[in-house]
């Protein structure tokens, strides 16, 4: 007896589950029954599920019977002419949506060709194994699994053109590449989801050869020429907000030019890009610390009433200030009012980045790299015709990689740049014979190689060059908004010890492992040193142990617990220091015991 | 550092190897001084820090290695492998996640047919694979079991053995046979409800019939011309003495078993042997000294102690070594109960106070005449 569940509870019981299966599926597809139901028959458990609830993740799939797929040639014209709808083909029983569990006791067949009689149903396209963003890749089919996948991680990073009003927008951060283009190698999901109106790269330029060892490690070569004419250039939007709040008894937040002395006022100079509203105004450069917006906020605490009777002591200065890595020029104020009625203003801050040493550009095949190099037109290598590469990648990057789809896209490309067209690269649709015959058509190698010419010495290059194009992506990792250093700068102050983080100017931590492989070097000395940065001179009071503490009133060192005053100088760390406080303050006394040397 | 007799043992057996090539004398003078070199310079220096490089020799491969876990090609069993395994046994687990053994035969019975009636005899059989059917007969309160004869003679089992181990497992019970294949559990006690008979039902079934108990499987492999069993499960003290086992041969991965059995030193062993095998099977080509300093450690004590919070970690002399690794506040409210001292003799320690530590270069100072 098999048991039948409807959304997980018990209706009834069969004897037949295999009639039982196949009439709900007929009365499914007749339309009797809904079409959101789906059967699924467990072997092992000896049960069938009938699923109607919300939740499940359903596919649609091309009904077949007797080995024969219902979607005919004559729909398939009908199709194209526009006579016969999706939701018409669900209707007529040509096609239906299949949840995971009822997909178990399906057998699926991916292409037509190979359906037999046991085939239950058929796949729309073979490309539907790959996701959205993958199936967007050129030849998905060329390339190893693991490539696709950083590929389109990565396209998820480029700067690109995301939305096209971004000028009428106040979006935190947008990022925009100046002159994008469509890609020459394109997939049929790319027209699906109308990435080619939102394109996410520029067609580059490339040649695979090494060059003087400036683009080892996945570094790139870039011609300085290419970035002058603009290649990859972006622009960075950020917007910056501020509003005035009302406070308890009738104060409120002033936008304005904050007076001189006024509590909290930073130096004059920084007021100075402010015009009399306390406004700055469209256009003018901004930098780190500079004043966008004068604001005057009431005291968070009241002093006492002589001073509160002085009137201009009642405020400080509360300005909205550009953090150190959002310079640029003011793009656009927005002023106008919030939810509340109160004053909402909006500056939108422009950053034009130009692509420099540093900066992280990527292919759509999962290669990308850094510049490692800026290389001037001249000295870059050229080809028999005259064209220099915008690009230059090292031939390292591909053979253990095994990016097969990256050589393709470089051939195919400058085919497609020859003839002027787009040349197709969906998955396991792609054929690579007629761009290698347009190719040959041009005069050119059919293997997409060609003799170079060194740019600096100029004799040509004994093997030939693969060069075409390639579409590049920049992704917003940009350098000058990471690069960070420092020898001595600002301290936490509870434990006298390096700030973290860029943005306070913080040092590089040197951790525990990193503490481990010092040791393992045997090299303690080096160690204290790098950890030397809470050192501290402390009074340890010999009689008792602990910590001494100097009455500069008296200049004397006492130790406050037993009133010696014999004491001896240390040198320690601050934070043992602290460890000796904290546990005081759990009533541990530890103490020290000191010698002479 | 040199140790005088180790180094003259191992010279003695090299001269004697050396004599045997067939090298001038010069050539073999030349040899050994090569070799004595090469002995001095693998030495390690006073005031090496050889705790941190055999951690790190061991861990940082390791972490490469998390990916290959859980998998082994071939064999039916799936047995713990990489870095759950290594940190399994560093951290001296009572019994493995899958404890397995590794039986070879002895010569006269290394052919297939008395490897299959070993394993036979090892697997242990219970109740409920002998039977079809069990039933709880509630007219009389007892349980109804229907044996499968076939099975029973297959495997030469026979009922008053059988019903001899059930009385074994479970107490005040009567066992008796109502026909050839019928067999009649009840309950001794008055007042039986069926909640009892039913717990009785559980007990019965799992209890023992045939082989060793907790080996659950055991397959047979060919490895160079040995037919060797391969079990999940470990009962090192019992296999050893079934019929045709090599028992000089027989293997566990269940340290702890080998520690009970054979002692101390042949759980150092094992554990050397487990880590070093399951690295290898990894790829991992890690020196094996640091195993036998990792080895040493954990068994110096006599017991065996895994490296971490309870072990060595949690044994070491200074207050601040401890607290800095686990449970600081514990250790440190423990040491102020019984007014510890801490010599800041250790690494940590110096790194706390911020002095420098006592290793390498820092073992060195330089002192004035005055």
């Amino acid at each position: 007896m098999t048991e039948v569940y409807l959304d997980g509870t018990l209706i009834g019981e069969t004897d037949d589950h295999k009639k039982l299966i196949t009439e709900l599926k007929t009365k499914r597809r007749k339309k009797i029954l809904s079409t959101n139901m789906n059967v699924s028959f467990l072997q092992d458990k000896d049960e069938i599920h009938v699923n109607m609830g919300i939740g499940r993740v359903r596919r649609p799939l091309i009904n077949v019977e007797n080995g024969k797929s219902l979607l005919t040639k004559d729909l398939i014209k009908k199709i194209e002419e526009k006579e016969l709808t999706w939701k018409d083909m669900q209707k007529k029983g040509i096609m239906e949506y299949i949840d995971a569990e009822e997909e178990e006791n399906s057998y699926i067949a991916l292409t037509e060709k190979e359906l037999t009689k046991e085939h239950t149903h058929l796949e729309l396209d073979p490309l539907l194994i790959l996701g959205i963003a993958t199936s967007t890749l050129p030849y998905p089919d060329k390339n190893r699994g693991d490539r696709l996948n950083y590929g389109a991680r990565m396209a998820v990073q480029s700067v690109g053109i995301p939305i096209h009003n971004f000028l009428m927008r106040d979006d935190t951060t947008m990022n925009i590449l100046i002159n994008p283009q469509k890609t020459l190698i394109s997939t049929q999901s790319m027209d699906a989801i109308h990435l080619n109106s939102h394109p996410t790269g520029q067609n580059i330029v490339v040649a695979i050869m090494p060059f003087y060892g400036y683009n080892i490690e996945d570094a790139l070569i870039v011609n300085k020429s290419s970035l002058e004419r603009g290649a990859l250039k972006s622009i960075a939007y950020r917007t910056h907000t501020t509003s005035c709040r009302r406070y308890w008894g009738g104060q409120e937040d002033k936008i304005g030019l904050p007076e001189k002395g006024i509590k909290n006022y930073k130096s004059e100079d920084l007021y100075n890009k402010l015009d009399q509203s306390g406004i700055i105004q469209p256009e003018t450069k901004v930098e780190e610390g500079d004043i966008l917006v004068g604001k005057i906020s009431p005291l968070r605490f009241l002093g006492i009433a002589k001073e509160i009777r002085m009137g201009i002591e009642n405020f400080r200065d509360n300005s909205l200030h550009l953090e150190e890595i959002h310079d640029g020029f003011v793009e656009k104020i927005i002023l106008t009012t919030n939810e509340e009625g109160n004053i909402l203003l909006k500056i939108t801050v422009r950053d034009t980045r130009i692509p420099e040493v540093g900066d992280k550009l990527a292919t759509r095949h999962g290669q990308k790299g850094v510049i490692g190099l800026v290389v001037p037109e001249e000295d870059m290598p050229f080809t028999a015709e005259g064209i220099t590469p915008d690009i230059i990648i090292n031939s390292h990057a591909i053979p253990s990689r095994m990016t097969v789809g990256q050589i393709l896209e470089i051939l195919e490309g400058k085919a497609a740049a020859l003839n002027g067209t787009h040349i197709d690269a969906t998955a396991f649709k792609s054929s690579e014979e007629e761009p290698r015959k347009i190719l040959a058509d041009n005069g050119f190698q059919d293997d997409g190689k060609e003799s170079l010419y060194n740019g600096i010495t100029g004799e040509k290059m004994e093997s030939k060059i693969l060069i075409g194009i390639c579409y590049y992506q920049r992704l917003y990792h940009i350098v000058s908004k990471k690069i960070h250093a420092r020898a001595k700068g600002p301290v936490a102050l509870l434990t006298k010890q390096p700030t973290a983080g860029r943005s306070k100017g913080g040092g590089l931590r040197l951790g525990g492992m990193e503490k481990d492989c010092f040791i393992a070097h045997g090299a303690p000395i080096v160690l204290q040193e790098r950890f030397s940065s809470d050192s501290v001179k402390e009074h340890i009071c010999t009689e008792c142990g602990t910590i001494a503490v100097k009455d500069h009133i008296k200049n004397k060192v006492v130790c406050l617990n037993c009133k010696s005053e014999e004491n001896i100088e240390v040198r320690l760390s601050y934070a043992f220091k602290l460890l000796l406080d904290e546990m005081k303050s759990m009533m541990i006394a530890a103490s020290i015991k000191t010698t002479k040397d | 550092m040199i140790n005088k007799e180790i180094k003259d043992k191992t010279f003695k057996l090299l001269k004697e190897k050396v004599e045997l090539l067939d090298k001038t004398k010069k050539e073999k003078e030349e040899i050994l001084k090569l070799a004595e070199k090469r002995y001095e310079n693998m030495l390690y220096d006073s005031g090496e820090a050889i705790g941190v490089v055999a951690a790190q020799s061991v861990s940082e491969p390791a972490t490469q290695t998390t990916l290959k876990s859980y998998h082994r090609e071939s064999s039916g069993l799936n047995i713990i492998q990489g870095l759950p395994r290594v940190i399994e046994i560093l951290d001296a687990r009572k019994s493995p996640e899958t404890p397995t053994m590794k039986i070879y035969l002895l010569p006269e019975q290394n052919n297939k047919n008395s490897a299959k009636k070993i394993a036979s005899n090892i697997k242990e059989t219970k109740l409920m694979h002998l039977m079809v059917e069990d039933s709880l007969d509630l007219a009389n309160m007892c349980i109804e079991i229907n044996m499968d004869a076939e099975k029973m003679k297959n495997l030469d089992i026979k009922t008053d053995d059988l019903i001899k181990n059930i009385k074994k497992k479970v107490r005040n019970i009567e066992v008796k046979m109502s026909d050839d294949h019928t067999m009649i559990v009840e309950s001794k006690k008055a007042g039986t409800t069926v909640q009892d008979l039913q717990r009785t039902r559980t007990k019965v079934r799992d209890s023992h019939a045939k082989g060793i108990p907790d080996i659950d499987f055991c397959i047979i492999e060919k490895v160079n011309d040995d037919w060797v069993l391969q079990t999940l499960g470990s009962n090192l003290r019992k296999i050893t003495k079934i019929e045709g086992v090599d028992s000089n041969r027989v293997s566990t991965n269940n340290i702890f078993e080998v520690y009970e059995t054979f002692g101390i030193e042949a759980a150092r062993q094992a554990i050397i042997n487990e880590i070093l095998n399951t690295l290898r099977a990894q790829g991992v080509d890690t020196d094996i000294r640091h195993l036998l300093l990792i080895a040493d450690a954990m068994t110096s004590k006599g017991e065996i102690k895994p490296i971490g919070r309870y072990g060595l970690s949690g044994a070491k002399s200074s207050v601040l070594a401890r607290s800095n690794f686990e449970e600081t506040v514990k250790h440190l409210v423990d040491a102020s109960i019984i007014g510890e001292k801490d010599e800041l003799k250790g690494i940590v320690e110096n790194i706390i106070i911020g002095k420098t530590a006592k290793v390498g270069s820092g073992l060195v100072e330089l002192k004035m005449k005055d």
